[in-house]
């Protein structure tokens, strides 16, 4: 990755003290002048909210009133930087997405760093840079931040956690067990990007892929749904375990069974090689910028219709229903015409030579 | 992907599932080798859309379950040892050993890696000259010609710090055996399609000729497997039993002379022990004296491993055809995919896991025919 | 045991000795090693099984195979259609 290489100090204010200093130190951890040159020519900049900027023990905001959303995610992702993205960017449009999936409208972010000592300050900066422009293109603000420091060798380079709120408008009712046998599944676009982007850069598989991880918030997306109906039962992002793991979820949440006809399941091309390249299936690969979506019969056209005319919904498909049928369980309709089960995967999906 | 979608054309598949119906008469049991073919069969459904009096008896075609217990045993002390990088296929890392599996061993810390490709481990030794690197070379003949090729490049270069963890396995001595077997059901064998790539079909020609059994090479996507199943069913049916070859983008007779060559440089036939079946006769391959130098079991010299299987584990059974799975005691008990007692309740393409997955959706359908 | 997927050979080179090439999969790339097909040039298709090309793909079988399927049943549906 070059991005870091030509990373431009002269954005930050007085970049000077931060200069001075090329990788992370056990000092950015520990509370003296250092962290604070952290934070006041690094995060502060970037993150711009005036709860932040009053560097009080905590953060004051004054939310609307209604039922609030809480989310919290911590991330690990290796590597750092990948296609589409880099780990800010998804800590920030992760935490985003949890809050959205409860038809929460997010407003307020918390980030947690922990960095291991020696990150390149210019890797650190791009990552910043990411988490600011996710959260103003999200609209949300981040208002308060820790950051600690490891010594080298116990931690990846940087994990982070955010936390979020999100105010939930009062004729919302969006919960894993609210899918209804004849509801309808929808996906908002085209499946795993993201995961097969990540192992095409990963060490020992590499492999050259036209393709960029989704990373994206959807809280503009879901807010575009809410406006044409509300008889959204379920959303969720189908993160890690993919698809499948998503809707093994609402099955077991919702005590319906799920069925799926797998023909219907918009894959890229591209992503469908590098599957059969390693022996691995689709429907379990991590998405990043992506929804399941579990509506009413009477309200499926109107949500789909407003979800293919936002951008981050282009390639939505409806692609199954809400049984009362095998409870619990997941079932897809194969390419040609059988059935199979579509468990959760036990641990993490590994390619295969069998 | 070209040459691969055609092959999975649901228009197609319905014609073939028609024309199979259409020629079956009576019942009849045929084993697919392959765990590849088992997978297909699983992941597309086909056992369902047969005639019911076609049954599929899932082989020993898995190198994930018939690795010998021991062999991973081994795998696992030598995967513990601080200076080693294990590098193994994905397929291995939830195999269970007598008390853990490799991807327990790499939660302890451990240095085990997922590799793609056996070159990539040798890739790995050079980069990490102070680190012995050990590969896992599991597999039939199709992956055998990969394996040697990384043996052969290892000695070529003369790396000190490469090995490799032998355990092949061979096809036409297990379709013997069960043959050979007095309880013996299987009345043809839908051979292994990329197997024969390397190894030609020659050296079916003499069961055919001994067994009187029909075997047909077979492909893997849905329109393979189901003209393969159509070729066997026809002949089954006229009482004929020939070898045909139902694969020919990708098989000849010969098979691959290059790969041939390195095999017979590298390998040597040996005996081998299959898990749950036993020890079956020049069933395998082992590393020749010339590349003793890279074989990790005399590098390692790996002793006291106390292996066990486990009692109530009936893998041996399943994988030659005379226990389906649901009539294993253990099945759905003490034993299923989030805690396997053998390989067949691992492998995605084992027979155990396979019955798990799509069994109960069948019997949660009100008794529909399986 | 053997997922063997085909793919487009794209470029031909020797590393360390070795004949190796890149195989194109609808888009995705990956270095293959083609010691095993000696024969096998630029746009030939080939199946690739952990990293190596384990044969050269028949294109003239693969249609035949395909044409054949194709031909399944019709003869059946015509007779269905006079009758």
């Amino acid at each position: 990755m070059n991005e870091f290489s030509n990373a431009d100090f002269s954005n930050w204010t007085c970049p000077l003290p931060l200069r001075s200093y090329p990788t992370i130190v056990m000092g950015h951890g520990g509370g003296g002048k250092l962290s604070a040159e952290l934070v006041e020519h690094l995060f502060a900049p970037a993150f711009r909210s005036a709860a932040l900027d009053a560097l009080g023990d905590a953060a004051v905001v004054a939310p609307p009133a209604g039922r609030l959303a809480y989310s919290t995610d911590s991330f690990v992702v290796r590597p750092l930087f990948f296609p589409g993205g880099n780990i800010g960017a998804l800590a920030v449009n992760g935490t985003v997405n949890d809050l959205a999936m409860m038809g929460a409208r997010p407003l307020y972010l918390t980030v947690g760093m922990i960095l291991e000592e020696g990150l390149p300050l210019a890797h650190l900066g791009v990552i910043v840079a990411a988490m600011a422009t996710a959260a103003r293109t999200a609209g949300v603000q981040i208002v308060a931040g820790d950051t600690k420091v490891v010594d080298k060798g116990h931690g990846d380079g940087i994990y982070i956690n955010t936390s979020g709120i999100g105010v939930i408008p009062a004729d919302v009712q969006i919960a894993p067990d609210q899918a209804r046998p004849g509801d309808v599944v929808i996906v908002s676009g085209e499946i795993g990007l993201h995961g097969v982007t990540i192992l095409s850069v990963r060490e020992g598989l590499e492999f050259g892929a036209p393709l960029e991880s989704d990373c994206a918030a959807l809280n503009g997306l879901v807010a575009a749904m809410l406006a044409a109906s509300c008889d959204i039962h379920v959303l969720r992002d189908p993160t890690r375990g993919g698809v499948a793991a998503t809707l093994n979820e609402i099955a077991s949440a919702s005590r319906v069974g799920v069925t799926y006809e797998e023909r219907k399941l918009p894959v890229p091309p591209a992503v469908a090689a590098a599957c059969d390249m390693l022996g691995m299936d689709p429907v379990y690969i991590a998405n990043e910028g992506k929804l399941v979506a579990i509506v009413a019969p009477n309200a499926a056209d109107a949500v789909l219709e407003a979800m293919q005319r936002h951008p981050l919904g282009v390639k939505a498909t409806v692609i199954g229903r809400i049984t009362e049928q095998h409870p619990g369980m997941v079932v897809a309709r194969t390419g040609i015409g059988g059935s199979r089960v579509v468990d959760m995967q036990i641990g993490e999906q590994l390619p295969r030579i069998c | 992907m070209k040459y691969l979608d055609e092959f999975r054309n649901p228009e197609l598949a319905q014609r073939l599932f028609d024309e199979i119906r259409s020629v079956t008469t009576r019942p009849w049991a045929i084993m697919e080798v392959c765990g590849g073919q088992t997978h297909s069969i699983i992941r597309n459904g086909i056992d369902q859309l047969l005639p019911v009096e076609i049954e599929l008896i899932h082989g020993p075609g898995c190198p994930v379950c018939v690795t010998p217990l021991e062999l991973i045993d081994k795998a696992l002390a030598i995967a513990s040892r601080p200076t080693v990088i294990f590098c193994s296929f994905g397929d291995m890392l939830r195999v269970p050993g007598s008390t853990k599996d490799l991807f327990r061993v790499k939660s302890e810390g451990n240095d085990v890696r997922i590799v793609y490709s056996p070159l990539d481990a040798v890739k790995l030794a050079q980069a990490n000259p102070t680190r012995e690197v050990v590969f896992f070379g599991i597999g039939f003949e199709t992956t055998a010609p990969a394996n040697a090729l990384a043996v052969h490049q290892a000695k070529r270069l003369g790396l000190r710090n490469f090995s490799m963890l032998v355990s092949h396995v061979l096809v036409p001595p297990a379709i013997t055996a069960i043959l050979e077997s007095p309880t013996n059901r299987v009345q043809a064998f839908l051979a292994a399609g990329h197997v024969c790539s390397v190894m030609g079909t020659w050296e079916y020609e003499p069961l055919v000729e001994r067994y009187r059994v029909p075997i047909v090479v077979t492909g893997f996507e849905p329109l393979d497997v189901l003209e393969g199943i159509r070729r066997t069913v026809l002949q089954l049916e006229r009482g004929e039993a020939q070898l045909e070859n139902a694969y020919t983008r990708a098989v000849n007779r010969a098979g691959n002379l290059p790969a041939q060559q390195m095999l017979a440089d590298v390998f040597e036939v040996t005996d081998r022990g299959w898990r749950g079946i036993g020890v079956i006769p020049n069933s395998g391959w082992r590393l020749r004296d010339v590349y003793r130098d890279f074989d990790a079991e005399t590098r390692f010299a790996v002793q006291n491993i106390h292996t066990e299987e486990s009692a109530l584990c009936h893998s041996g059974e399943v994988l030659r055809g005379l226990l389906k799975p649901n009539q294993c005691p253990a099945f759905g008990k003490e034993c299923t995919p989030r805690t396997p007692l053998g390989a067949t309740m691992v492998s995605s393409e084992g027979a155990c896991a396979a019955y798990y997955q799509y069994g109960r959706f069948a019997q949660s359908e009100d008794g529909a025919v399986l | 045991m053997c997922l063997g997927i085909p793919g487009q050979v794209k470029e031909i080179y020797e590393a360390g000795g070795v004949r190796m090439g890149i195989v194109d999969f609808a888009g995705i790339t990956k270095e293959v090693c083609l010691a095993y097909v000696p024969e096998i040039t630029i746009g030939d298709y080939t199946i690739v099984h952990v990293g190596f090309a384990i044969t050269q793909l028949d294109e003239d079988s693969a249609q035949e195979s395909l044409r054949l399927f194709a031909e399944m049943g019709v003869l059946q549906e015509e007779l269905n259609a006079t009758a």
